[in-house]
C-alpha cells in the first residue's frame, strides 16, 4: 500500500480552521480514490488539542508537532516539518488550506522539497499523471492543469468544497513528531501580536456585511453604512475604488486584493460588480444590492435589488429599522 | 539602499472574462494590460524607500518583449533601471519563474553589489500561485515575510507587519538582506507625472533571456467556472423600498 494523504491543520484558537476542514473534505476523497489512509498534521504547542475532533473528518492518524521553538509561527520551520514528515510517512500528496498561512506553510515546504505546488484546488482526479483544476484570478477563471512529481504539494482554495463530517468515525491515532529543525529555520518567526480592536466584527466572520462602492461618492457617505451595520451586528466591507480614493482603510476591502467574506446577508451599495470584487463576496450566502444603475454586472449576481440611489436608500432603510425597534 | 522590485504584465480585466478559441489564454485583443495591485504597492514602495533613504531602485519582469510597457510604468513613478527576462510568451510555471528571478538576481548582484531587498507581489493577479517570492527567498538563502501591508525598513534589518489569522496583527522582524512580499494597502500608489513618464520612456531596459524550464502544474486548459444564475428580486425603488428591506431581514432571521 502508498503513503498517506498528509494534511496540513491550521488551529484557530482551540478547534481546527474552517478552511482546513475543507482540506480534509478533499484530502478524503483523494485517499479514498487512492485507497491509502488520511493523516493530519497540527503544528505547535497545545495544538494537539484538536487532534481527536479530526478523525470525524477522516483523519486516521494524526500527527502532533508541539516543539517548543514553535510557540511563535515560523513559517520556514512549518515547511521544514511537513517536509520532514511527509518523507518520513512516504506521503504521496501533501495538501494545505488555501489561507494566507497555509500557501506559506506550503510553499516554502515545497521549495524545501524542490517540488511543485499547485494553490488553490478546487478539484482532482489522481491517475497515472493526477489532474487538477484549480482557481486563476482568485475564481474568476479555472485552469485544468497535469500535477506530476513524486509528492504532490497543493492547497485547497477556500470556500470551494464542503466539509465533511462522520460523528460515529472513529478516534484516530495520536502520534507526537519531532522534526529536525536547524537554527536557520527559525530566523523568521512572529516577534509581535496585535490583538484585533475589542468588540469589532471581523469581515471574514460577519453575518451580515454592508458594502460600500464608488457609487457612494464620498467618505462622509460611509456614515449611514456604518448605522445600518452597527444596527444588524454586522460591519462595512469596501470595492477597491473605494481604498483607492482614500475613503476608507484597505483593511475594509473585499475582493481579489482584499478580504473574502461569507456572510448570511451582503448588503451592496453603490457597487458595480467587476469580477475582483465579486470574488470576494461570492460565498456570500445571499446579496441584496442597492443601485441606480438596474444593467449593473452587480444585478446579475443578486438575490434582491432595490434601484436607486444607496445615499437615500440606506438612510431610510436605518431610519425603518429604528422605528421597528421603537414599535 | 539598493532595491529590486519584481512585478508581472496581466490583462486588465473588470468585466466578463473571454478566452482565445484555444482555451490557453485570455482573449486580450480589447484589453489592456497591467501588474496586480500587489504590485503596483511593490513598487511604490520601492520607490519611497530610495526617496527616504538614497539608492537605487530597480524593477525586473519576465515576460514578453510588450512588458517593457510594465517596467516603464514603473520607472514613470520613480524607478531608477529595468530588466526584462525576455520570453517568446510562453506561460512559466513558478518553479521556473523563481529559477529566472533568481539567476538574474545573482547576476545583477556580481555586477551592481548585493540587494538590500527584493519586493514581490504576495501573488500575482492572474496565475496566483502565492510561492515565487519563497522560491526565490529559498534558493538564495534569505529570509523571507509574505503578505506585507507595513514596513520599516532599518539599516541592518527590516521589521515588517501584516494581517493576522483571525484579526489583528502580526509583526516580523528580519535582518537584511531579504525578501518582502506584500499586499495591497501597505501603499496608496502614486500616478505618473508627464515629466516621469518622458524620463521613463529615454531610459534604457536591460535585455536578458533565461532558458526556458517546466517542473508544473502543466496547463491543460482554461474554463470558465458556471455562473450561479440567481434570479434578481427587486425589492422597490429609492428609499420607498425600506419597509421591504425590514421584512426581508426579519425573514432571513437577521433582525431584530
Amino acid at each position: 500500500m502508498s503513503g498517506p494523504v498528509l494534511v496540513l491543520v491550521e488551529p484557530a484558537g482551540d478547534v481546527a480552521d474552517r478552511v482546513s476542514l475543507e482540506a480534509l473534505a478533499l484530502g478524503r476523497s483523494l485517499a479514498t480514490r487512492l485507497g491509502v489512509p488520511l493523516e493530519a498534521v497540527l503544528i505547535g504547542p497545545g495544538a494537539g488539542a484538536i487532534a481527536p475532533s479530526l478523525g470525524a473528518h477522516g483523519a486516521t492518524t494524526v500527527h502532533v508537532v508541539e516543539d517548543p521553538r514553535l510557540a511563535a509561527y515560523a513559517p520556514v520551520a512549518h515547511g521544514a516539518a511537513v517536509v520532514e514528515l511527509a518523507a518520513a510517512r512516504g506521503a504521496v500528496a501533501v495538501v494545505g488550506p488555501g489561507t494566507d498561512r497555509g500557501a506559506e506553510v506550503l510553499a516554502h515546504a515545497a521549495a524545501r522539497a524542490a517540488a511543485p505546488m499547485a494553490a488553490n484546488v478546487v478539484a482532482l482526479e489522481p491517475g497515472e499523471r493526477w489532474r487538477i483544476t484549480r482557481q486563476r484570478w482568485a475564481g474568476s477563471l479555472l485552469e485544468d492543469a497535469w500535477l506530476d512529481a513524486p509528492v504532490r504539494y497543493l492547497t485547497v482554495a477556500a470556500h470551494a468544497v464542503a466539509p465533511v463530517e462522520d460523528l460515529t468515525a472513529p478516534a484516530p491515532t495520536v502520534l507526537p513528531f519531532a522534526p529536525h529543525l536547524r537554527d536557520g529555520d527559525l530566523r523568521v518567526r512572529v516577534t509581535g501580536r496585535e490583538a484585533p480592536v475589542a468588540g469589532a466584527v471581523s469581515l471574514a466572520d460577519a453575518r451580515v456585511v454592508v458594502g460600500g462602492g464608488r457609487g457612494m461618492g464620498s467618505a462622509e457617505a460611509f456614515g449611514s453604512l456604518e448605522a445600518l451595520a452597527g444596527l444588524l451586528g454586522g460591519t462595512v466591507g469596501v470595492s477597491r475604488a473605494v481604498t483607492s480614493a482614500g475613503w476608507r482603510p484597505h483593511t475594509e476591502q473585499v475582493g481579489q486584493t482584499g478580504q473574502r467574506i461569507a456572510p448570511d446577508l451582503y448588503i451592496a451599495c453603490g457597487i458595480s460588480g467587476a469580477i475582483q470584487h465579486i470574488v470576494g463576496c461570492k460565498a456570500a450566502k445571499r446579496i441584496l444590492a442597492i443601485n441606480t444603475d438596474p444593467e449593473a454586472p452587480i444585478m446579475a449576481r443578486a438575490d434582491y435589488a432595490i434601484i436607486g440611489d444607496a445615499n437615500a436608500v440606506v438612510p431610510a432603510i436605518v431610519a425603518e429599522l429604528r422605528r421597528s425597534a421603537g414599535a | 539602499m539598493r532595491l529590486l522590485v519584481c512585478v508581472k504584465r496581466v490583462p486588465q480585466t473588470g468585466g466578463r472574462i473571454v478566452l482565445t478559441p484555444d482555451r490557453r489564454a485570455i482573449d486580450t485583443r480589447y484589453l489592456g494590460f497591467t501588474v496586480s495591485p500587489h504590485e503596483e504597492c511593490a513598487v511604490e514602495e520601492a520607490v519611497r524607500l530610495v526617496e527616504a533613504n538614497g539608492g537605487e531602485s530597480t524593477v525586473l519582469t519576465l515576460g514578453p518583449a510588450e512588458a517593457e510597457e510594465q517596467l516603464r510604468d514603473a520607472m514613470a513613478i520613480g524607478i531608477d533601471r529595468a530588466v526584462l527576462l525576455e520570453t517568446d510568451g510562453r506561460e512559466w510555471d513558478p518553479v521556473g519563474t523563481a529559477a529566472a528571478i533568481v539567476d538574474a538576481v545573482r547576476a545583477q548582484e556580481a555586477d551592481g553589489g548585493p540587494f538590500d531587498l527584493l519586493l514581490l507581489g504576495n501573488e500575482a493577479a492572474d496565475s496566483g500561485d502565492f510561492q515565487v517570492g519563497i522560491r526565490v527567498a529559498t534558493a538564495l538563502d534569505r529570509p523571507c515575510v509574505t503578505g506585507v501591508k507595513r514596513l520599516e525598513v532599518g539599516s541592518a534589518a527590516v521589521t515588517a507587519r501584516r494581517e493576522a489569522a483571525g484579526g489583528g496583527w502580526e509583526t516580523f522582524e528580519v535582518a537584511l538582506p531579504a525578501v518582502v512580499t506584500v499586499k495591497e494597502g501597505i501603499n496608496l500608489p502614486r500616478y505618473p507625472s508627464l515629466p516621469g513618464r518622458l524620463r521613463a520612456k529615454k531610459k534604457d531596459v536591460e535585455r536578458m533571456t533565461p532558458a526556458w524550464t517546466s517542473a508544473g502544474p502543466e496547463m491543460i486548459g482554461l474554463r470558465l467556472p458556471e455562473e450561479e444564475g440567481a434570479a434578481v428580486e427587486i425589492l422597490g425603488r429609492g428609499p420607498d423600498a425600506a419597509p421591504a428591506v425590514v421584512e426581508l431581514l426579519a425573514g432571513l432571521g437577521l433582525w431584530p
